[in-house]
């Protein structure tokens, strides 16, 4: 097998169990707030702290950008990249500048649609699906591009890419057989890892774990922290795939406002203990409550 | 058939203020089919027309006529009066009757009285639903016949996305998820092998990625060319 190319797809082949997180690039130039979070609460707690890019079609600063800044930091960044925004001509060529910047961690997503954002009078682009910009990294590896030369033959690349290759999945919506043959797509197109849409529910999630068992590739269970029982419940009403149990909402709604942030710590840090026998790792969405992930590995038992 | 829908009103009165004799001209294809453009539409507008006309104190002559196909130079011969003897002609065509009329007729403005919107079907009456997206290459066959470019709202190639809800699209509570529709019909016929092959990138010079398109039978272009000679 061929030397890891970062450290998070290191720890994943370390074995260990292994936890990631999130931040979300500010609307505006003003980065200094959410690189402060990043490295106050996540360095050295997590292995790789993925950049969010233009979440929900909302218009904002570039993961590339963030990407960089992290690294600067001492921060290994996990690339998030959507389709929904640039053709292959750009995938690619922002995919060789990550390189040349020195981020090696890719997650590969389609992107909600720009009806979903603040700019839906905008042209949805993608020219290429999850699945296509894998194989494009995959292409890119191996020394060429998606392109070919006018004899017909495949581009050669002055200097070639090495990247760790993720992608995602909803482990948790009522027609699961479908995001199986798309993961099962996504593997052969080179997905080297998963971060799953968020689970609240261990049992279905120990579920689909068995259903993909076949897939040979690790899975880090995704955690959106819940902020409140009214956010749980928009989440079951609006997010596809989402479902959060009656009795986490309960827990919420009990919780004293001023108790409010040590109830969600508790929550996804009992979800991650609950869920770590099942899968490699997990992966933290915490929407701005970035000092919760200490207390969430803590609960998790992942830390004294 | 290709589906289109009436411009608003005002849009349509602001286009035709400059012109005192105007034609509201029907197509008797698709758009008749789809209730927009026909020759009962071109009536209807020409006399709303002259209504909203008179109402503003304005001269307006607003004529209707329908002949069977815009987008063809052999039904140009029915047209009840000359175009030239009008001050502008509002097609209520889809955009290729009115482009190739006003190709047709370069000495009068030819405006458009529709938004030409999709190549659809009518689903159940009065409704006409999107099914194909005119990209090129078609991919109906490993889709069990419905077609991810048009009824997938991002033109996935392999599969669903994270966006599917119960059998929905994210984008709209009521528009189906159209993958979640492909992979049930496959299931239907057996033929969810289709759905696990891996699908490369689209081909996007065969869907407007290398300009203008034509479709030319080589054959027929000479037998045109023939009388001249």
């Amino acid at each position: 097998m061929t030397p890891p190319v970062s450290k998070l797809q290191e720890a994943l082949h370390s074995g260990r169990f292994v936890v990631t997180g999130e931040i979300g690039p500010p609307k505006g130039t003003n980065v200094g707030p959410v690189l402060h979070e990043a490295e106050q609460y996540l360095k050295g707690r997590v292995a790789a702290v993925n950049v969010t890019d233009i979440q929900t079609a909302v218009m904002r600063t570039g993961s590339l950008a963030l990407s960089k800044l992290l690294l600067e930091r001492g921060i290994e960044p996990v690339y998030q990249m959507v389709t929904r925004d640039r053709n292959r001509l750009a995938l690619q060529s922002d995919l060789l500048s990550a390189y040349v910047f020195g981020i090696r961690n890719v997650l590969a997503l389609t992107g909600d649609h720009v009806a979903m954002g603040d700019h839906p009078e905008s042209k949805p682009v993608y020219d290429l699906d999850s699945v296509g910009l894998l194989q494009a990294m995959t292409t890119l590896e191996s020394g060429a591009d998606l392109g070919r030369d006018p004899k017909g033959n495949p581009n050669k690349l002055d200097g070639v890419p090495q990247f760790f290759k993720g992608c995602c999945v909803t482990p948790c919506t009522e027609e699961v057989e479908p995001q199986i043959i798309k993961l099962e797509k996504k593997a052969a197109a080179g997905a080297q890892f998963v971060q799953t849409q968020a689970v609240y529910d261990p049992p279905v999630f120990e579920k689909f774990m068995r259903m993909i068992e076949h897939i040979k590739i690790p899975v880090l269970v995704g955690i959106v922290v819940l902020k409140s029982a009214g956010m749980a419940k928009y989440m079951n009403k609006n997010v596809p795939g989402v479902q959060v149990p009656e009795a986490i909402i309960k827990e919420l709604s009990a919780a004293p406002k001023e108790n409010l942030k040590k109830v969600s710590a508790e929550i996804a840090g009992r979800l991650v203990r609950q869920m770590r026998p099942m899968c490699q790792g997990a992966h933290l969405m915490t929407l701005g409550w970035d000092d919760l992930v200490p207390e969430i590995i803590r609960e998790a038992g992942l830390a004294p | 058939m290709i589906v289109a829908e009436r411009k608003p009103m005002d849009e349509i009165r602001r286009m035709l203020a400059p012109y005192k004799r105007v034609l509201v001209l029907g197509c008797g294809s698709c758009v008749t089919v789809c209730l927009t453009g026909g020759e009962k539409q071109a009536d209807e507008l020409a006399a709303q027309l002259r209504l909203a006309a008179r109402q503003e104190g304005r001269d307006l002559v607003a004529d209707a006529d329908c002949i069977t196909r815009q987008c063809d130079r052999e039904f140009v011969a029915n047209l009840k009066a000359p175009l030239a003897s009008y001050d502008a002609v509002l097609s209520i065509a889809c955009g290729v009757g009115v482009g190739f009329m006003s190709e047709q007729f370069p000495a009068v403005p030819v405006l458009p009285g529709l938004n030409t919107t999709f190549y659809g079907a009518g689903t159940v009456p009065g409704t006409w639903a999107e099914y194909c997206h005119g990209c090129g290459d078609c991919v109906l066959e490993w889709t069990g016949g419905i077609c991810p470019i048009a009824r997938c709202s991002k033109s996935l190639i392999n599969g669903t996305c994270g966006g599917t809800n119960k059998g929905k699209c994210e984008v709209k509570q009521e528009m189906d998820c159209g993958w979640l529709l492909i992979y049930k019909r496959l299931k239907e016929l057996g033929r969810l092998d289709e759905l696990r092959t891996l699908r490369s990138p689209r081909d996007y010079r065969k869907d407007r990625g290398a300009g203008v398109r034509r479709l030319t039978h080589p054959e027929m272009a000479v037998l045109e060319e023939e009388p001249k000679a």
